[in-house]
């Protein structure tokens, strides 16, 4: 089972918090699907390569061009919605 | 004529023989919405003003017009994670309850382009993420079949828009079985295009390697109409691509079909009636002529597990962007908060605004994709992954379609699994694959099935979903 510290350290890094009283039901949850996926160990995938997507395609880029910034520039800056008071 | 029984083919002779105008058939259909959506809950908004302007447009057209798109005044619901422009866009979730799209999904100005009314948008688990859509931030939906049990998800409400009259056809999103399941669970016809197929502009990312758009409607032939409108290479998304196998006019047998059923699919855990039902209509398909061929795909019960760790790691980041800042709820604006810093804002906001499931798959994919987890979790899932591609392939040398049932119960009563997430998963284990393959697949209902719908599960090659429709089509007679 994972300890309630695996589980502030993984939602510290997921930037989600957690109540004290979360904490029990996240331990139990992840503990048991993570159980689960174990299963994924019994596979012999020694000579196996990895699919990040099912049909391949390669990176498909736009042309590369300057557009002009539509928004006035206060003393060289631009100004945006301000987001913490 | 009860407007609301029409199939699209038939709302458009009708339509073309001015038997009944779009506005007549757009207002048909929010008498249903107003008599029923309050039971079964299946829109979380309806723009009926701006579709009945929209239907008048389409009388309009029709009026001086000698031939139409067949959408043209067909009233489509769409689910609330594809967006509408001018209409908000929730996914279903508090983080995003106020949120007005700014522009047309790709889908959607497809429809438009063709004079489809849009009646509203549908509920569904918040941001996709469920089985049940009683996940959403509004409350279950309820299926038209039997009120006190789940309609299926995450495309819940659309399927349930659709049995329940309230739409003649809608979109979906399906990640895991997203449509096919509600398709199965309300007994009407879903389709998870090919990867690729459609365009995915305009909807909100979830596992960006498994989503498509696709259609829920009420015969096979209206989901090849809907198909055809919507499929295609688009600029605004890098992993669509044009189909290079026509949709009419090709050459189809049954006598030269070969199907393959899996025998890994039919083993414990599938409820002995959706086993009796798909068995009977397996047999049908070969009284009518096709071969039944048993091929094995030996990797299926890893699936569910490789599934269950590439689905979250992609939800993770793709769903970092809601962070307070960007888009939707932020405590920022929440007088009450004792927010400090701007880690604070990160931490609260995305804390308050997500539900318990998707907090749930965030927390599993940042697990499986942390310093230390990676290889043994992400990298092992996508190494199985392409195993189970494999199983696929090789059956495919042998048959050309691949039968199954699309869920392994029955519709299940509200408030069941929603306590225990690894059960509801386990809804999903005939669906998911099918996914990770990035195949098309078609969920049509089995005629003689009780009062609880069951699904029967057709799967195709990559772009061959015009082999799935006729072959969809024999199970409706």
């Amino acid at each position: 089972m994972i300890t309630k510290e695996e589980v502030q350290h993984i939602a510290a890094l997921a930037r989600l918090s957690i109540t004290k009283k979360e904490e029990g039901k996240f331990r139990q949850d992840l503990s048991a699907i993570l159980d689960y996926v174990e299963k994924l160990k019994k596979v012999d995938v020694s000579e196996t390569k990895e699919t990040s997507r099912s049909i391949s395609i390669k990176n498909i880029m736009r042309a590369d061009e300057v557009s002009k910034f539509e928004k006035k520039l206060i003393d060289g800056h631009l100004k945006v919605k301000s987001i913490l008071r | 004529m009860i407007l609301t029984e029409l199939t699209i083919s038939q709302a458009h002779q009708g339509l073309k023989k001015k038997e009944f105008s779009a506005t007549e058939l757009c207002r048909a259909y929010f008498n249903n919405i107003e008599s029923t959506n309050k039971e079964i809950f299946a829109f979380l908004a309806l723009r009926e003003d701006r579709a009945l302007s929209e239907a008048k447009k389409a009388d309009d057209l029709i009026a001086c017009a000698q031939d139409f798109p067949i959408l043209t005044g067909i009233p489509i619901a769409v689910k609330d994670n594809i967006l509408v422009e001018g209409t908000k866009c929730t996914a279903a979730s508090k983080m995003l309850e106020n949120y007005v799209a700014p522009y047309d999904a790709t889908v959607v100005k497809k429809l438009k382009k063709q004079g489809a009314v849009i009646l509203g948008k549908t509920n569904l688990d918040e941001f996709a993420m469920g089985s049940s859509t009683e996940n959403s931030w509004f409350g279950p939906t309820r299926n038209p079949n039997d009120l006190t049990r789940v309609p299926g998800g995450s495309s819940g409400g659309s399927a349930a828009s659709v049995a329940g009259k309230m739409a003649l056809a809608a979109l979906g999103s399906d990640t895991g079985g997203s449509i096919r399941l509600p398709a199965s669970f309300c007994g009407v016809v879903g389709l998870k295009p090919t990867y690729g197929a459609v365009s995915r502009f305009g909807l909100m990312a979830f596992a960006s390697s498994l989503d498509q758009i696709g259609p829920i409607t009420k015969t096979v032939e209206d989901a090849k109409i809907v198909f055809e409108a919507i499929k295609g290479k688009d600029k605004m998304d890098s992993t669509s691509v044009e189909s290079q196998f026509p949709i009419n006019n090709f050459q189809f047998s049954i006598k030269d079909l070969r199907i393959g059923v899996p025998k890994e699919y039919f083993v414990k855990g599938i409820d002995p009636e959706v086993e009796k039902i798909i068995g009977a209509a397996i047999k049908k398909y070969g009284e009518v002529g096709a071969e039944i061929i048993e091929v094995s795909l030996p990797h299926t019960e890893y699936a569910l597990p490789a599934y269950y760790i590439i689905n979250p790691s992609e939800a993770s980041a793709n769903l970092a962007r809601y962070d307070g800042i960007r888009y939707g709820y932020s405590e920022v604006q929440n007088p009450k908060s004792k927010i400090q810093n701007l880690l604070d804002v990160y931490m609260e906001t995305r804390g308050k605004g997500f539900g318990a499931e998707v907090r749930r798959r965030i927390m599993l994919g940042t697990y499986a994709l942390s310093s230390g987890y990676y290889e043994a979790y992400y990298k092992r899932a996508q190494k199985v992954r392409t195993k189970v591609i494999e199983d696929f392939n090789n059956a495919f040398k042998k048959v050309d379609l691949i039968f199954t049932p699309t869920s392994p119960v029955l519709p299940f009563k509200i408030g069941e699994k929603i306590d225990d997430p690894l059960a509801m998963y386990l809804v999903d284990v005939y669906t998911v694959s099918i996914n990770l393959a990035g195949l098309p697949a078609l969920s049509v209902p089995c005629s003689g099935a009780g009062k609880l719908p069951v699904g029967l599960q057709i799967i195709g090659k990559p772009f061959e979903e015009n082999k799935i429709f006729e072959a969809g089509k024999i199970c409706e007679y």
